[in-house]
């Protein structure tokens, strides 16, 4: 169970795998993701979303980047290794309906868990526009794949190699502006690009929504650990989520939640990139 | 307060059972006479820096000596406040005796886990109070050590290796699904596979175990002890799939529907921690006690240099509430290396629904009780970081419907409390996850799945037990609700045509 079929470099730091996990594949749907775990005893649980399924071979893809200790370690997994556990899948689906024209936006990672949602919303009939950004050309990632579902696919980098030199705010202001705007913003990025696209939208009153990311234990609702503030409220990223209003979202409050371990992590991740890097030399001197 | 060392209390034990020798009989008289053993355990200087079991084990001796104090009462006012009415009286007398199997097969007639229940039972509140020799002396802190006796038995089948497989009547064709294991679940289990129906069980998290391996701390209960209870259900033959959580890998009809399943049983716990709806309350710092202690127990966070899992690192941790999970969050946050842990409860001590000895550890272990008071707010800095918890004071004022008397403001009492961390143990809600899912399942407007008195739920075949049903409650409660629920199981499956499905 749980076995890695195929595994695929995307970009200097983006790693894609196909993991055999049959129940999964049968019951997922866009917008739901999987908490992963390598080791039983020390291992930790991460949440990783569901970017594709095959249903034939039983399969699902997980595309991360490596920011920390246990993305490193998934990278270092090879095909036929198996993820020791696999749970999932976990948080409310998308809902997806027909509304018209509908704007996608993924930055960074954050294209990985649209693919799924954009092709959703192709399939219910609506027009779909993409805004994809990037650092830089080579971490932008799927683009042949948003390619072949968008209507419209619009391309923005930082530094500006690839596509438009601009924010993906731009472009998303200037299809607000049109008319008619677009009926729908999704939006799934970094914290700081989720809350800027809201930021956007909120002037032109485009119903928004954003894919939170915060840090998660159990991913089933137990521990509170994944919770944000929504609208004044207090809501459990696993289970009441992973999609919320982005009007409605505390996304300072998120961020600074975010940042609760990033000393102890970036030691951790130190030493791991240091464990790695011992290893590879290790090897190398090996006859 | 000096801390008695095992030695003392072996020595002391040994020497009385010498001096009853020499009595020809044992008279009332006599065995009142004899003094209460106490648990030999830890240093608290010691354990404030380890996770070992903080309550040793009585040695041979001490438990003879506490068994012989027991009148074996004819009426057993004890068995009455046992939930799963337990003879009592004849285990101890077995003890007393020195045949200890004989004192282990009593016990496992009415319970499945002697060693979880020896150690986490709120006694006081069952077995013990109503014990005459704690009403002869006034005092139910000096009852029989049912508790106590209970686990040394338990710890001795255990060590010794005489854990027996039960029985296993030849296989029926039919299937049991459970889902949770924690104690009802493990207990339905144990108690269907016995008639001989496949039984799988049905786990969220990487490891069986339920909140005896995610929430009660190692230095209460080690997790061998649950480990080996999972292992002779394995031995039994019961499948255990964790990583499944039904409602979401699987729905819970298609169990039936589509993989063919019998009967259901429901054991998924309380799950979804309540936060006390408070300014601050999502600031970095601020943690949910199943969240701290899932992070410390079951993550192993405490093993800094080995677990991938951070824990905070706190300096000056504050906890809200009084019962056990509040003991474990801060007896843990004083192993974790806080400097400083306030346990802030909103009523007075005799209300804490701790158990006594929990109580006694962590005042032991030096942790600062702040009774009649309460969080308002929680302050944070730039960051987001808690810097500051704003409290008031309470007085208690009129009883309230459930006879306690409610605890009532003091105006213009508040303080600053200087803390950077802070834990909620205020309680826990039902997880919502499978009754959104389970169409027909009702529940209460808490949220508990509502079951009959044989556990059987508004759907067919499907049952319930545990803190699902009775909202957060015990092991014990949750191990005899699965009792219930197992014999209502087995006889449905008795009644029903082998093949049919
Ligand atoms: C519902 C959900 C779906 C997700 N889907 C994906 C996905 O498809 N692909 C993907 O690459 N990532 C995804 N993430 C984020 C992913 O879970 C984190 O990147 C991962 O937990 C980091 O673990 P680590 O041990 O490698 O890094 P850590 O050592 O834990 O952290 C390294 C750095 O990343 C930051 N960090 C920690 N957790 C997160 C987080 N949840 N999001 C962003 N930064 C974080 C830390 O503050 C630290 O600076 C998702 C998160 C959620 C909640
Ligand atoms: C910190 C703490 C200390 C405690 N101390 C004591 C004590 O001293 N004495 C005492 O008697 N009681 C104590 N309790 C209470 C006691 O642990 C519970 O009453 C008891 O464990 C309830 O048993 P259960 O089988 O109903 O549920 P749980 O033990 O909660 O087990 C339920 C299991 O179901 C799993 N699950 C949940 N949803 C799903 C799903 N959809 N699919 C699959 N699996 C699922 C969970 O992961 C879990 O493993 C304490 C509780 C806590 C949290
Ligand atoms: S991750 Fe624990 S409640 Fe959401």
């Amino acid at each position: 169970m749980n076995t890695i079929l195929k595994k695929t470099q995307l970009s200097d730091d983006v790693f894609q795998l196909r993991v055999h996990a049959p129940l999964i594949a049968e019951e997922r749907k866009p917008g739901q993701f999987v908490i992963v775990q390598i080791d039983s005893n020390f291992g930790e649980r991460i949440p990783l979303t569901i970017a594709d399924a095959d249903l034939r071979e039983g399969s699902i893809t997980l595309i991360f980047q490596t920011v920390g200790k246990t993305t490193l370690k998934l990278a270092a997994l090879k095909e036929g290794d198996a993820i020791e556990n696999l749970l999932g899948p976990l948080g409310r689906p998308t809902h997806i309906e027909k509304l018209g024209t509908v704007v996608c936006i993924g930055g960074g990672i954050g294209v990985a868990p649209l693919h799924p949602i954009a092709q959703g919303y192709k399939q219910a009939g609506n027009k779909v526009i993409i805004i994809m950004g990037a650092r830089n050309q080579k971490l932008l990632i799927l683009e042949q794949e948003m390619r072949a579902i968008a209507d419209e696919l619009i391309i923005c980098t930082d530094d500006g190699s690839y596509g438009r030199k601009c924010l993906v705010t731009e472009p998303l202001k200037e299809l607000c502006l049109q008319e008619p705007k677009p009926n729908f913003v999704v939006a799934i990025g970094p914290p700081i690009m989720m809350k800027f696209c809201a930021e956007t939208t909120r002037p032109f009153a485009v119903p928004t929504f954003v894919s939170l990311n915060t840090i998660m234990v159990d991913g089933t609702g137990m521990c509170g650990g994944c919770r944000v503030t929504v609208g004044n409220e207090t809501k459990f990223v696993c289970v009441d989520g992973p999609e919320f209003d982005g009007h409605q979202v505390d996304f300072d409050n998120m961020m600074k939640r975010l940042r609760s371990y990033k000393t102890l992590e970036d030691k951790a991740r130190h030493t791991c990139n240091l464990e790695q890097a011992i290893a590879r030399k290790e090897n190398e001197s090996k006859p | 307060m000096s801390h008695p060392t095992p030695e003392q209390l072996a020595a002391a034990a040994n020497k009385c059972l010498k001096d009853l020798e020499q009595l020809p009989a044992l008279k009332v008289k006599d065995r009142l006479a004899i003094p209460m053993q106490e648990m030999p355990s830890q240093d608290p200087q010691v354990r404030r820096h380890n996770l070992m079991e903080v309550a040793l084990g009585y040695t041979p001796a001490q438990a003879k000596a506490e068994a012989l104090r027991c009148l074996q009462c004819k009426n057993k006012p004890c068995v009455a406040g046992c939930p799963v009415a337990i003879d009592i009286p004849a285990f101890i007398q077995a003890i007393a005796d020195g045949d200890y199997q004989k004192s282990v097969d009593i016990l496992k007639q009415s319970s499945l886990l002697p060693a979880v229940c020896g150690r986490v039972c709120p006694q006081e509140e069952q077995c013990q109070k109503p014990c005459t020799v704690g009403k002869a002396l006034k005092d139910v802190n000096q009852a029989v050590s049912v508790g106590r006796l209970e686990r040394f038995v338990a710890d001795w089948e255990r060590e010794q290796g005489k854990v027996k497989l039960p029985v296993i009547k030849p296989e029926t064709g039919k299937k049991v699904a459970i889902i949770g294991c924690g104690p009802a679940g493990i207990t339905v289990a144990a108690d269907v596979r016995r008639e001989g129906h496949a039984v799988t069980i049905f786990e969220a998290f990487h490891k069986p175990g339920g909140v005896m391996v995610y929430g009660i701390p190692e230095f209460r209960l080690p997790k061998v002890i649950v480990q080996k209870e999972v292992e002779t259900l394995e031995q039994m033959g019961c499948k255990i799939q964790t990583n499944f959580v039904v409602g979401r890998t699987r729905k819970l009809l298609d169990l039936m529907a589509k993989d063919g399943f019998d009967a259901i049983f429901v054991g998924v716990g309380a799950g979804l921690p309540k936060f006390m709806n408070i300014p601050g309350e999502n600031l970095v710092g601020v943690f949910s006690a199943n969240e701290y202690l899932t992070r410390a127990n079951l993550m192993r966070a405490y093993d800094f240099a080995r677990a991938d899992t951070p824990i905070f690192r706190s300096n000056k941790v504050a906890v809200l509430g009084g019962g056990n999970v509040a003991m474990d969050a801060a007896r843990m946050a004083v192993r974790l290396g806080a400097k400083e842990v306030h346990l802030v409860y909103r009523r007075s001590r005799v209300e804490m629904p701790a158990r006594i000895e929990e109580v006694g550890h962590a005042e032991e272990e030096g942790v600062i009780f702040h009774l009649l008071e309460n969080a308002k707010r929680i302050i944070g800095n730039e960051q987001g970081l808690v810097t500051g918890m704003e409290c008031i004071r309470y007085e208690l004022g009129e009883p309230d419907a459930s006879g306690r008397r409610r605890p009532v403001e003091l105006k213009g009492s508040e303080f600053i409390m200087d803390v950077d961390t802070v834990i909620c143990a205020i309680g826990n809600e039902s997880n919502p996850l499978l009754r959104q899912t389970t169409p027909g399942l009702d529940h209460n407007k808490w949220g508990n799945i509502i079951a009959d008195a044989s556990q059987l739920t508004s759907l067919p075949a499907v049952y319930a037990g545990g803190d699902i049903v009775l909202g957060a409650a015990t092991v014990i409660l949750a191990m005899g609700q699965g009792r219930i629920a197992a014999a209502a199981i087995n006889k449905a499956l008795a009644a029903q045509p082998a093949g049919q499905t």
